[in-house]
């Protein structure tokens, strides 16, 4: 076991930690060392002892100084009159005075509006996302806490999905994990395929899942089936590459199933022991054929059954779903067929197949236990409650379209503060229709926001500015998958302080301990986490900070064991007991129990009207390595090896547009418009393009109109508003219909602000291309 | 000249930037400056395979980190490189360690 500290002989002190946020990443908890001088941190070097990365580092934690001591990055709480929103009229106040200021005009808001009139805004995959709803529902007493994505559509769907059919946490492919030996434990065996569907691994390390533990697997003999429309790097290695049409995955999962099931390739046993609704799964996989399916995806047919015949007979093997499966209206079928693909498989919780959890109590339990302090009246006016049922079955949060609705309608009631935590949504990293959320959320009487650097969102919208600590500044917990299936939880320690910044848990302390101290009663962040993690892991926070990362107990095949259920019994934690290939719940919701295809409500199928004008397909979100989401924009040594964004293009569409590798290129469709430049590459098929999202350039003039030019390239501005699934889940972040063109610059169209652009489109009666069900 | 070879199982590079970075760091260069440089070559389809491959590739000013690791330290770039792609080995082992690592693979005598 490594050390915590260690004293140089050079004066120096290397002290270690394992990562979350901020910077911005998913909770993976990579070990690393800082070099402490002066006390400042001047290097990064990772652990090798770690048990995931092995000391193991990507270039965003490797650039952690240039972003801690960034020229840019605001040390000391702001404040700014709201009639001066969107200008740089920032003026420097003490916390205590910003406190003081921000709970006398709540309480103020509160006296007129009630306590519902206060809403959060989280970002995404951020520390603060585990701690901003125990805030709101135990200081502001509001139950509207929200994670402002159309359709809610990244995790919360796939954990939903999982909730609804397996009574389990999100499954994660196994990649030893959980076992003290790793790769080289007894238990463990090495995945034969590995399907990578919908999910690009290596950059993002999503979920919490450490991206480059598929090239470890890799080399120790497992293969690759890619389902992407594009030929990503893993694809240029994989035995299959099914490069689907963007949306049409829930087609594709159905033709496999069919293949598996008709060609008698399933896991007999498993099916009948464990499964409810086989026979009614394979009565709705043969109403479509192969060749329909193949005319939908654009993959064809004899990919579809030869990747369904490695899958079903190379067990173990194991799905890594992605992103994808979220951002499409038709997501909750593909996570459908995902699960159903890994049942009747059997490669549910065996060595080398798809990880099984009970959410951990850590954590979740303190958050369960805080929604219940909201009084119950105000709690009965959560945004979503009743027409979203399965949506509030899965997690208490408002539901993000309908708070869009009732900022720009005040219907039901009228909002009036926001407290974004970390969210820097106008630059297309959630919302959908970022312009209309920038209208209606200039209307609320009061915003506060923490975050590292002035943002756009920041520019246009704070009232006060609340600085954050970066991981090195604070002490905290890492919890991969965000406790939805965690194989070990890991220390974060504080090493120094810079400026006048707090962490987002001490951010909440400071206005908890003032409002309502009975609810935030901990001396300590130590205190606090020592009372959530003593009941099920029998170590203080102390202790983690020595062991610096902790295993959780883990056993294979928990559904033999008992281990699933709360009462004991054998099975799975659903109504019938055992995993639902065909929902009993989904009906009660208006939802079709068994998986279907259906076009999401921007396509060249559901718009048969628009094809002509916008006959390209757009998809958009990959990541890069150089930043997370909008973040890092800032930072000199990455902005330098990704200095734009960029829009792929396949060679024959770009020289059908006279568009060369390099120019800009203006992005457009009935909703929104984004400029881009042009990286003409075969890995996307001719008539697809992809666009970067997340996109802000930090060096440009900050104040309105332009805001740092974020309107330029806000590729979210092209997403419909509120076209998402039945149950609440899922947008078409991923498969949209646009236009190209050549244009001579990212500032060819001027700022591109929301006075250009305000789109809509379904349900909205205003919307220019309404008059079809969304 | 050096008596150690730095050893890239390319197949494995993903193109992370991990090695340019941390040499940056490590030998505190100036923008512009680098020790290591990836390279890349494709994405494109040849012969009806999809070929991408990126190959880091040492400047002068790498020296293996000899002073580093004659402390009991690794070269920063194998340390962080994500892929765990990169070793240093002596050149007289090149021929064992090459005969078990199959195709795609570089060797460097900086």
């Amino acid at each position: 076991m490594s050390e915590r500290i260690i004293q140089c002989e050079d004066g120096t002190v290397k002290m270690r930690t394992c990562a979350w946020s901020p910077p911005g990443d998913h909770p993976v908890g990579c070990g690393m060392y800082l070099t402490i001088k002066d006390g400042k941190v001047v290097k990064v070097e990772g652990d090798p002892e770690h048990p995931i990365t092995g000391g193991r580092l990507c270039v965003r934690c490797l650039t952690l100084p240039e972003y801690m001591y960034n020229e840019n990055r605001i040390l000391h709480p702001m404040k700014r009159d709201p009639k001066d929103r969107g200008k740089d009229t920032w003026e420097v106040i003490t916390w205590d005075q910003a406190a003081d200021e921000i709970i006398a005009k709540w309480e103020d808001i509160i006296s007129v509006y009630g306590r519902e009139a206060l809403l959060s805004f989280q970002g995404t995959g951020r520390e603060a996302t585990l701690y901003h709803s125990s805030l709101t529902f135990t200081v502001f007493g509001s139950p509207n806490t929200v994670f402002p994505m159309s359709g809610d559509s990244c995790y919360g769907p796939r954990c939903s999905v999982a909730d609804f059919l397996l009574g389990a946490g999100y499954p994660e492919i196994d990649y030893g994990q959980f076992l003290r030996g790793h790769y080289d434990d007894p238990e463990y065996v090495v995945p034969n395929y590995i399907i990578l569907w919908g999910k690009d691994p290596l950059f993002s390390n999503p979920d919490g899942f450490f991206g480059h533990s598929i090239i470890d697997l890799h080399k120790r003999g497992a293969k690759f089936i890619t389902v992407d429309p594009r030929i990503t790097w893993t694809a240029c290695r994989a035995e299959y590459t099914l490069q689907l049409r963007p949306g049409t995955d829930a087609a594709l999962g159905i033709g496999m199933l069919q293949v598996i099931i008709n060609e008698d390739l399933y896991d007999h046993d498993f099916v009948e022991n464990w499964c409810f609704g086989f026979e009614e799964l394979k009565g709705r996989v043969n109403e479509y054929t192969l060749e329909q399916i193949e005319e939908i995806t654009t993959v064809p047919k004899e990919d579809i059954i030869a990747a369904a015949r490695a899958y079903a007979t190379n067990k173990p093997s194991s799905i890594l779903w992605g992103l994808a499966v979220d951002t499409n209206s038709n997501g909750t079928q593909v996570g459908h067929v995902i699960m159903s693909l890994i049942a009747i498989t059997g490669n549910f919780d065996i060595p080398g197949g798809n990880t099984l959890s009970v959410p951990a109590s850590f954590m979740g339990k303190w958050r369960y236990e805080c929604v219940k302090e909201v009084e119950p009246e105000v709690r009965a006016k959560m945004i979503g409650l009743e027409k979203y049922p399965g949506f509030q079955a899965a997690h208490a949060c408002a539901h993000p379209d309908m708070i869009l609705d009732t900022l720009e309608t005040g219907e039901p009631y009228p909002l009036k503060m926001a407290w974004f935590f970390g969210s820097n949504m106008l630059a297309n990293t959630s919302v959908a229709q970022p312009k209309r959320w920038y209208e209606a959320l200039r209307k609320l009487d009061l915003i506060v926001g923490q975050d590292i650097f002035m943002t756009p969102t920041a520019m246009a919208l704070f009232d006060y500015f609340l600085p954050v600590a970066t991981f090195a500044e604070h002490d905290g917990v890492v919890l991969p998958h965000f406790g939805r299936n965690t194989h070990m939880v890991s220390a974060m320690n504080k090493c120094v302080e810079v400026g006048d910044c707090k962490s987002d848990l001490e951010i909440c302390f400071f206005f908890g301990k003032r409002v309502n101290p009975k609810l935030w009663p901990w001396e300590s962040i130590a205190d606090f986490f020592t009372e959530q993690m003593y009941p099920a892991l029998k170590i203080t926070f102390e202790d983690l900070q020595e062991e610096a990362w902790h295993y959780n107990p883990f056993e294979y095949k928990k559904y033999e064991k008992g281990l699933l259920r709360p009462d004991g019994d054998v099975g799975f934690n659903t109504p019938t007991g055992l995993i639902e290939l065909c929902s009993s719940l989904y009906e009660d919701w208006g939802e079709d129990p068994l998986p279907y295809f259906k076009e999401n409500a921007l396509t060249h199928y559901s718009r048969p009207e628009l094809a002509e004008e916008y006959p390209i397909i757009l998809t958009t979100g990959s990541r890069e390595t150089t930043s997370f989401h909008s973040e890092h924009r800032q930072i000199p040594s990455l902005r330098k090896i990704m200095p734009w964004p960029l829009v792929q293009i396949h060679p024959e569409t770009a020289a059908k547009y006279g568009i060369a590798d390099g120019d800009w290129v203006l992005i457009e469709n009935p909703l929104g418009k984004a400029i881009e430049k042009a990286q003409v590459i075969e890995i996307v098929k001719p008539g697809v393009i992809h666009a970067q999202h997340g996109w802000w350039y930090p060096e440009q003039e900050g104040e309105e109109p332009n805001l740092f030019g974020v309107w330029k390239t806000s590729i979210n501005s092209m997403i419909p508003h509120f076209a998402i699934g039945k149950l609440g889940f899922g947008a078409p972040y991923k498969n949209l219909i646009c236009k190209i063109s050549k244009v001579d610059g990212l500032d060819a169209l001027g700022t591109l602000g929301p006075e250009t652009e305000l789109g809509a489109i379904g349900s909205d009666p205003s919307s220019r291309v309404a008059g079809k069900e969304a | 000249m050096s008596n150690e070879a730095m050893v890239i199982d390319y197949k494995y590079c993903t193109g992370c930037h991990a090695c340019e970075i941390s040499c940056q760091n490590e030998k505190g260069l100036k923008d512009g400056e680098w020790g290591m440089k990836l390279t890349e070559h494709g994405p494109k389809k040849l012969n009806g395979k999809w070929f991408w491959d990126y190959v880091p590739v040492p400047s002068k000013i790498c020296d293996l980190c000899v002073d580093r690791r004659a402390e009991g330290k690794v070269a920063p770039c194998t340390l962080h490189c994500l892929a765990q792609c990169m070793q240093i080995v002596a050149i007289e082992d090149l021929p064992a360690i090459l005969a078990d690592m199959g195709e795609e693979v570089a060797v460097f005598i900086p």
